[in-house]
């Protein structure tokens, strides 16, 4: 069942792009998990925001967990090598992680790129939608997802709890 | 002469292109020239069409932000560069009414010949 803000969401341990496996549970303040890939322009307009986001919440113990649950056969762009020579090129604050299976991306009911999770100390959902309110507006500054974190990080509610995400579909295997 | 937007529904930036599309039409002094929107839902018929994403934009079959050569085709988001380098879903608008621009001209002289 797709997690509603204030459920548990489910746990996970995927493979990142050399192969070392991370797990969602960790000491972090907050953790900020976001549906994303190589191929799509709304994953790619708003990339540099969210990690904009992850290196400024670093050092407040946010951990930023970036996953591609693409085809990657039918969409190769997606694929592993891919993702590493990303992330070999620096452009990831965070680990990139495969969910070849895309049984993560199912669990957690994500539907596009990018899909952006917010979860508390407790891995409680507190966020769940886009970055902010408009890829083509960089001022925008991944808003929503900073406010989200702000307020788990100063343990209150988060106002605006759900906002619809927008992107390309998750091309899901046939 | 034909204009077209093709389209692949599983990407949501068509309506913006649509009225980007509209609006440069309008600035070159086509408002409310028809627009042919073709719908692509196979594989099959991206790589029929030579559809390398959606959206993309064609007067009488030239595209007016060209791909760059190679692009594969397929039912995907279109990744277009704007101006400044950003990424966009769809063609930044002051390169598509240039594109446009250069594709009605040489559509009214070739009717012209």
């Amino acid at each position: 069942m797709t997690p509603r803000p204030g459920d548990a969401v489910p746990d996970f341990t995927l493979p990142d792009t050399d192969g070392a496996p991370v797990a969602l549970a960790g000491d972090g303040a907050a953790t900020v998990v976001v549906f994303t890939c190589n191929h799509c322009p709304y994953a790619l307009a708003w990339h540099h925001r969210i990690q904009d986001v992850g290196r400024d919440y670093a050092g407040k113990n946010v951990r930023l967990l970036q996953i591609c649950s693409n085809d990657r056969d039918r969409y190769p762009r997606d694929a592993p090598e891919e993702m590493r020579a990303r992330v070999q090129a620096g452009e990831f604050a965070g680990p990139y992680l495969h969910d070849d299976s895309q049984e993560v991306a199912r669990a957690y009911g994500a539907t596009v790129t990018p899909d952006v999770f917010v979860l508390d100390r407790d891995l409680r959902l507190a966020y769940r939608g886009a970055p902010d309110a408009d890829h083509r507006d960089e001022s925008l500054a991944a808003g929503w997802l900073r406010d989200a974190l702000d307020a788990v990080l100063a343990g209150e509610p988060v106002a605006r709890p759900e906002t619809e995400p927008v992107g390309c579909s998750i091309k899901w295997r046939p | 002469m034909t204009i077209e937007l093709l389209y692949w529904e599983g990407c949501p930036s068509h309506p913006q292109a649509l009225a980007e599309l509209r609006a440069a039409l309008a600035d070159l002094g086509r408002p409310g020239a028809p627009i042919a929107m073709t719908r692509v839902e196979t594989e099959d018929d991206a790589a029929r069409l030579g559809f390398v994403g959606s959206p993309s934009i064609r007067v009488d079959g030239e595209e007016a932000v060209p791909p760059p050569p190679g692009e594969p085709t397929g039912l995907t988001c279109r990744v277009y560069r704007l101006a400044d380098g950003r990424y966009s879903p769809t063609p930044d608008p002051a390169l598509l009414r240039a594109g446009l621009e250069r594709l009605i001209g040489a559509g009214r002289a070739r009717e012209a010949r």
